[in-house]
C-alpha cells in the first residue's frame, strides 16, 4: 500500500488519475486539489522551534504509514450507519466511512423546496460549481497548520456542503458522521456551511473511530460563512480512535449581526490539533467559541484559536475547558486581534484546565493584540485541581474518591456542554466525555 | 454499645492546635442529642473529625458507630458506614445537578453493578422535596449553586432523608434560616426520628431546639462536654448565657 508522502510521485499520479476519472468536467476543482498538493509539497513540516507549534510535540509528527482506504463492505457500512443516529430526527444525516460516503443525505421535500441544499462535497461540486468556487477553502490556515490543510485540499473528496438560503430557519440539526475503520486510513473530511441572510441552522459533526483504538490520519476542515443576521450553531466532536493523529482547521466568518455558536469537543486521537479562526467582519456579530475535552493516557490536545475583529461593535467570546487525566497534555494558545477600526469591540477569551492527575500537563498561552482604543477585551487562564472542599462534600455523602472526582470534572465540563442547544447532541457529548473516565 | 455512636476520649487538632480534648459522648440510636456551646469551642471540629475531614488529625481516642471504629476511615467510607453530616456551610458544586448528586450517593451504597431503579428514585425524591416544600425544578439545579441560606439547608435535609443514615450530625443547621425555613427543616428531621436513627444536633442557639426537641442536651466548652442534662438545660443555658458555662461549669 502506498503512503501519502513516500514516494511522493505515487500520490501525485494517483491524484491526477482521480481527477481525470471523477472530476473531468470540474476543472477548477482538479486545479484546486493540485494546488493543494503543490502547496503541501512546498511547505516544510513544522518543527519545535516554530512559535505556532510551541509546547506541542512537533518532533513526533509523521505522515508516513497512512493511505486512503478502499470503500467499506456493505455490512460494515450498515453497521456504522446504525451507530450514527445521535439525533433521532435530524434535518438530514450524511455518513462517511474511511472517506467514502455510505449514506447520502436525503432532504425533505419541504426543505428542498425552500432552497436548502445538503449534499456530499462531490455532488455539490457537480451541482453548484459557482457556489463552491465562491466559498470553498477561501481561507488559508494561519495558525501553523498550512501544510496539513494543503494536504486536505489535495485529497478533498469526503464531506458535505450545507447551504441555507435567506430567511430559512431550521431547528432540527443537520448531522454528519465520519468514521475511520481501516488500519492506517487517511481521511480528509470537509464541511462547508453557508447560511444566508437571517437563516438559522444547526449542525453536528461527529468524527469517530469504528474501533476505540483505530489508527488513522484525519485532516478535516470546516468553513462557516454567514450572511447578515444568520444564526449558526455547530457541535464538532473529535472522537477518532485512540491511535489516530488528527488535525482540524476551522474557519468562521461572522457577518453583520450574525450569531454563531461553535463547540469543539475532543475525546479521541493520540494527538489532536485544532485550529479555529474566527473573522468578525460584520458589525453586530456575536461569535461564541467553546472548546471542551477530556484528555487521558498519553493524549495530546493542541488547541490554537484566533479571534480577528475587523468590524467594530461586534462581540466574540471564547471558553475552552479541558479535564486531564493520566499523562495527558493539553495546549491552549489563543489570540484576540482587534484591528484599528474595530472600535467598541467586546472580545473575551478564557481557558480553564482541570488536572486530575499529577502527571498531566496543561499549557496555556493567551494573547491580545489590540489596535483600537475603545474596546473591552480580556483573557484569562487557570489550571488547577479539584476543589478540596467540594471533594470532601461529595465524599461525605458516601461517594468514593474516583467517582467524586469524576462528578466534579463533569460538573466542570457541564458549563460548556450546556452551550450545545440540541439536547440529544448534548447528551451524546456527555456520554462520550463520561466514557473517557472509565477507560483509564 | 452496638446500637450507639460512642465517642471516647477523642483528642484532635487542626495543625498544631488542639481542638478536641478528651471528648467523650454517647448517642444511642433513636435519641436526639444536642450539643450547645459558644463559638470556637470545637463543635464544628467534632462534626468534621467524625466525618473524616482530611484537615484534622486525631491524636487519640475512638468513635464507634454501632461498634465499628470510624476514626481514620476515608470520608466516603464513614458515610457509607452510616454517618451523615449536614454541613453548616454546604459546598456549591457547579455543573452537578442535585438529582445526579444524590443518585451517585445512592449508587455508591448499592452492590456493585446492581441496577438503579430510576423511577422509584425520582418518586421518592419528589415526595421528599414536596415535604420540604422544595420546587421540583431544584432537581435540575446545580448543587447549592446560587441557593439562599435556607435553600442550602433544605437541600442538606433532603439528602439526609434520601440517604437514611444510622446517625446524623447536624452542624448549625439553624444558621441562616428564617422561622419558616427553620420549621420546614425541623419537620424534616422530626419525620426521620425513630428507633433506627440517632441525631447529634449542634447549635449555638436554643431556638432550634424548640422545633427539634432533644432527649439530651450537652454543653461543650474548650473541646469537651462539661455538662449534660435534659431538654430543660437548653432553656437554662439560654437564660443564664454562656458566661454561666464559663464561670461555673467549665471550672467544675
Amino acid at each position: 500500500m502506498s503512503t501519502l508522502t513516500a514516494p511522493a510521485g505515487v500520490l501525485d499520479v494517483a491524484l491526477q488519475s482521480a481527477e481525470t476519472t471523477q472530476f473531468r468536467a470540474q476543472d477548477w476543482f482538479a486545479v484546486l486539489r493540485q494546488q493543494g498538493w503543490h502547496t503541501f509539497q512546498s511547505l516544510p513540516m513544522p518543527t519545535r522551534d516554530d512559535e505556532k507549534w510551541r509546547f506541542s510535540d512537533a518532533r513526533s509528527l509523521s505522515l508516513d504509514g497512512y493511505a486512503p482506504a478502499p470503500e467499506p463492505t456493505e455490512a460494515l457500512a450498515a453497521a456504522l450507519i446504525a451507530r450514527s443516529h445521535f439525533v433521532a430526527r435530524p434535518a438530514a444525516l450524511v455518513v462517511h466511512v474511511d472517506g467514502h460516503c455510505v449514506l447520502r443525505p436525503a432532504l425533505s421535500p419541504e426543505l428542498t423546496a425552500q432552497g436548502v441544499r445538503f449534499e456530499t462535497l462531490t455532488d455539490a461540486v457537480r451541482h453548484h460549481p459557482a457556489l463552491l468556487q465562491e466559498h470553498l477553502l477561501k481561507h488559508s490556515a494561519g495558525l501553523g497548520g498550512a501544510k496539513f490543510l494543503a494536504l486536505h485540499q489535495a485529497w478533498l473528496r469526503a464531506g458535505y456542503v450545507l447551504f441555507v438560503p435567506k430567511g430559512v430557519e431550521i431547528r432540527q440539526p443537520f448531522v454528519s458522521v465520519n468514521w475511520t475503520s481501516t488500519d492506517g486510513a487517511a481521511v480528509f473530511p470537509h464541511a462547508l456551511i453557508i447560511a444566508g441572510e437571517h437563516a438559522t441552522v444547526s449542525i453536528q459533526d461527529y468524527h469517530l473511530g469504528a474501533t476505540a483504538d483505530a489508527r488513522a490520519l484525519a485532516i478535516s476542515a470546516c468553513d462557516i460563512h454567514t450572511g447578515t443576521g444568520a444564526k449558526v450553531s455547530r457541535l464538532a466532536v473529535q472522537g477518532w480512535g485512540s491511535r489516530t493523529q488528527s488535525f482540524q482547521v476551522d474557519n468562521t466568518c461572522g457577518g453583520r449581526d450574525a450569531l454563531i455558536t461553535s463547540v469543539n469537543a475532543a475525546v479521541g486521537s493520540r494527538r489532536a490539533r485544532l485550529e479555529n479562526t474566527v473573522r468578525i467582519d460584520g458589525p453586530g456579530a456575536d461569535v461564541r467559541l467553546y472548546g471542551i475535552s477530556v484528555a487521558t493516557g498519553e493524549q495530546e490536545f493542541d488547541q490554537r484559536t484566533l479571534q480577528i475583529h475587523t468590524a467594530g461593535q461586534a462581540k466574540s467570546d471564547l471558553l475552552f475547558k479541558n479535564a486531564l487525566l493520566g499523562k495527558a497534555r493539553t495546549i491552549f494558545s489563543g489570540l484576540i486581534k482587534v484591528a484599528p477600526d474595530a472600535q467598541r469591540t467586546d472580545a473575551y477569551q478564557t481557558n480553564r484546565n482541570l488536572l486530575l492527575s499529577p502527571d498531566a500537563e496543561a499549557d496555556s498561552l493567551p494573547g491580545l493584540e489590540i489596535e483600537a482604543n475603545d474596546v473591552k477585551c480580556s483573557h484569562g487562564a487557570t489550571t488547577g485541581q479539584v476543589d478540596e472542599n467540594e471533594l470532601f462534600y461529595l465524599r461525605a455523602r458516601g461517594i468514593p474518591l474516583e467517582v467524586a472526582q469524576e462528578l466534579l470534572a463533569q460538573g466542570f465540563l457541564e458549563e460548556v456542554i450546556a452551550k450545545v442547544e440540541d439536547e440529544e447532541g448534548a447528551e451524546a457529548l456527555r456520554g462520550m466525555l463520561s466514557a473517557k473516565f472509565h477507560q483509564v | 454499645m452496638p446500637d450507639s455512636l460512642v465517642i471516647k476520649n477523642l483528642n484532635a487538632s487542626i495543625g498544631e492546635r488542639p481542638i478536641l480534648k478528651d471528648f467523650s459522648l454517647t448517642v444511642p440510636k433513636g435519641e436526639v442529642h444536642a450539643i450547645m456551646g459558644p463559638n470556637g469551642t470545637g463543635k464544628s471540629t467534632l462534626s468534621k473529625v467524625l466525618a473524616g475531614h482530611p484537615d484534622y488529625s486525631v491524636q487519640s481516642g475512638s468513635a464507634l458507630l454501632d461498634g465499628e471504629e470510624i476514626l481514620g476511615l476515608e470520608p466516603d467510607v464513614v458515610a457509607r458506614a452510616g454517618l451523615f453530616l449536614a454541613f453548616q456551610y454546604p459546598s456549591e458544586i457547579p455543573g452537578v445537578t442535585i438529582a445526579n448528586f444524590i443518585r451517585a450517593a445512592i449508587v455508591a451504597r448499592q452492590a456493585k453493578g446492581a441496577p438503579f431503579d430510576a423511577k422509584a428514585y425520582y418518586a421518592e425524591l419528589y415526595a421528599k422535596m414536596d415535604a420540604l416544600k422544595m420546587d421540583r425544578k431544584f432537581t435540575a439545579r446545580f448543587v447549592n449553586e446560587g441557593f439562599s441560606g435556607g435553600e442550602k439547608k433544605r437541600c442538606e435535609i433532603l439528602q439526609l432523608m434520601m440517604l437514611k443514615p444510622k446517625y446524623a450530625v447536624l452542624d448549625e443547621t439553624d444558621s441562616g434560616l428564617d422561622i419558616d425555613a427553620l420549621r420546614i427543616v425541623s419537620e424534616g428531621v422530626n419525620r426521620m426520628r425513630g428507633p433506627d436513627t440517632g441525631f447529634l444536633v449542634i447549635t449555638h442557639y436554643q431556638r432550634l431546639l424548640e422545633y427539634i426537641v432533644p432527649d439530651r442536651v450537652h454543653i461543650m466548652w474548650d473541646g469537651r462536654i462539661v455538662h449534660s442534662g435534659g431538654k430543660e438545660l437548653a432553656i437554662e443555658l439560654e437564660a443564664k448565657g454562656y458566661d454561666w458555662v464559663k464561670t461555673e461549669l467549665a471550672t467544675a
